[in-house]
């Protein structure tokens, strides 16, 4: 079983389009959501959900009011700014949007008065599409840990896939390169940075080659929209191949792969988008063959 | 000179124009005479450099608290294991070893310590970077490679924003730690999405995300299209004010893949940039 992670760096090179039409093409694959603070395979996929749990990354600190005699321990302890003075009763509160869950404040309150519990901060789908197994997570509004969740999904991605004798996971990843980057691939058969012709691409397509190789995760490129600027094109091959990565695929900038998306089908399914599934499925067909050598 | 505003531009979806909008953006506040600074807290992948070209004249490394253990006061008693929450540290035996990228500097181990055997070290994440872009003064900060935590990071970058300017804040795409860090106490956001199913779903999301910090916001459409009114009716159910709809223009997205401003490719595009400002200020000033 091979664990395929689709990543970028920069933000809407098209990870998820790609990602959708991989599970396609795949034949047999599970299917994982690894961009849990801004989740979209799944309106692609139409996933129907099978199994939903709650997920919860830590605790939190609440002051309760009718312990706290408004010291200030809390306020003079706290490093992340969450606790701040009120006007009311009880004399102190907890954002708890800044709470970093760390129990400092809870461990050397005096009177006992702040609550430290689990939070639950997101939920985790189990799903099936018409293409296989999906897993997937939402992440509560303006929480944190989605390193946590992330290797929550992955992992039950894993499990499902070992027990049905799945040979691929494909992960739609975040972007970036920091967290829930890392949550996602640490461990992964391979990347597939999807990278497109624009300066800005090429920064961040190099800014993730490097995480890659600081994981030691080998990494496979696709330049998305390869048609848009082709020297810049050229340059990211070239920066590809003196970094040992292997170029895959290019596809072409073609408005079918936003008509697909606004008929929430995977391109390669889409009819008026032939011509960018020839270029998709080329890229699959190459990174298959590198996986199997 | 007005009293500073900040103004935060962040997205939910990746690649939908924040750099776009706070680069131009930026550029027609300083050419109208105002005193601004470019603030790039998409320290992760920092982009803002390409477009703004700035020379950059100060960096300075940024570092977060972690333990470091007197092993010859240390009595192996796991009261510092046993606080903290991220298993930054552990006590196996008669020793302690800390896991320096999980801890986040709460500095809990150190004040539980009975034999006050722990002190802290600072651990370099990155770097902020400043300098001039013309009249826009420019910050940016910029993640190690490695480095899971960017919210340290981003609060440096954004305690180096001068006085008494408007700070146009370029936010991280997501709705978690690191966007909520970097529009954390701004006066305004402005939330740019694309008129597709990703970029409304998310765009829903940010707008929960803002809505819990209690920001005021409102949405800027990018690569508007003609008979597509996704925006218009997503942002109408939610009772969410559009402040500009920036139209697709291939020669945009060519400008853009060459590190160059949109007006600067297209000078149609400067009014739409001019008025986004005007509304900005308006709305936030309110």
């Amino acid at each position: 079983m091979k664990e395929i992670v689709v990543i970028s760096g920069k933000g809407g090179t098209g990870k998820t389009s790609l990602a959708a039409s991989m599970a396609v093409l795949a034949g047999r694959a599970v299917v994982a959501d690894c961009d849990v603070d801004a989740a979209d395979l799944h309106l692609v996929l139409d996933p129907q959900i099978r199994e939903k749990e709650d997920f919860s990354g830590g605790k939190g600190a609440r002051i309760l009011s009718g312990k706290c005699s408004g010291c200030g321990k809390c306020y003079e302890l706290c490093r992340f700014d969450a606790v701040f003075k009120n006007e009311g009763h009880p004399p102190y509160l907890i954002d708890p949007v800044a709470c970093e869950g760390c129990g400092v404040c809870s461990h050397f309150c005096p009177e006992k008065a702040v609550e430290f519990v689990p939070v639950v901060n997101g939920q985790l789908f189990v799903s099936e599409t018409r293409y296989g197994p999906m897993v997937h997570a939402r992440l509560g509004i303006a929480e944190e840990n989605s390193g946590k969740l992330v290797s929550l999904v992955r992992g039950r991605a894993k499990t499902i896939a070992e027990k049905e004798n799945f040979p691929y996971i494909i992960t739609d990843g975040p972007p970036g390169i920091g967290c829930p980057v890392i949550a996602s691939i640490t461990g992964a058969d391979a990347v597939l940075i999807v990278t497109e012709p624009t300066v800005s691409g090429e920064h961040d397509m190099e800014r993730v080659a490097d995480l890659a190789a600081y994981f030691k995760i080998p990494a496979f490129l696709c330049i998305n929209k390869y048609d848009l600027n082709p020297g810049i094109s050229r340059d990211i091959e070239t920066k590809a191949r003196d970094r040992g990565i292997c170029v895959v695929g290019k596809v072409r900038y073609d408005r079918a792969v936003t008509d697909a998306q606004l008929e929430r089908i995977p391109v390669v399914l889409f009819e008026g988008g032939v011509a960018v599934a020839g270029d998709i499925t080329e890229a699959w067909n190459s990174l298959i063959k590198h996986l199997s050598q | 000179m007005t009293a500073g505003l900040t103004v935060a531009v962040a997205s939910g979806k990746g690649g939908t124009g924040k750099t776009t909008v706070s680069a131009n953006l930026a550029c027609v506040a300083a050419e109208a005479g105002k005193k601004v600074c470019y603030v790039d807290c998409d320290v992760e992948e920092p982009n803002g450099h390409l477009f703004l070209k700035p020379g950059l004249e100060r960096r300075r490394k940024v570092y977060v608290p972690v333990p470091s253990v007197d092993v010859e006061k240390c009595t192996a008693c796991g009261a510092c294991r046993d606080i903290c929450q991220y298993s930054a540290i552990a006590a196996i035996g008669s020793e302690v070893i800390t896991f320096e990228k999980m801890c986040h500097g709460c500095g809990g181990c150190r004040l539980v310590c009975p034999s006050g055997a722990i002190t802290e070290r600072g651990r370099e994440v990155g770097a902020v970077e400043e300098g001039r872009a013309g009249r826009v003064a420019f910050v940016q900060g910029r993640l190690n490679v490695g480095e899971a935590m960017s919210p340290p990071l981003i609060k440096a970058v954004r305690s180096s924003v001068p006085e008494n300017s408007l700070a146009v804040v370029d936010a991280p795409p997501g709705t978690s730690c690191p966007v909520i860090t970097a529009v954390r106490g701004a006066d305004f956001v402005i939330l740019v999405t694309e008129p597709t199913p990703f970029g409304i779903n998310d765009l829903g999301l940010a707008i929960d995300m803002v809505k819990e910090l209690g920001i005021p916001h409102a949405v800027v459409v990018n690569r508007s299209v003609p008979g597509n009114s996704l925006a218009e009716d997503f942002c109408g159910q939610r009772g969410v004010r559009i402040l500009a709809e920036i139209p697709d223009d291939r020669r945009v997205a060519e400008a853009y893949s060459r590190g160059e401003l949109a007006y600067s490719a297209v000078p149609a595009f400067r009014e739409y940039f001019e008025d986004l400002l005007t509304s900005v200020e308006k709305e936030a000033r309110r």
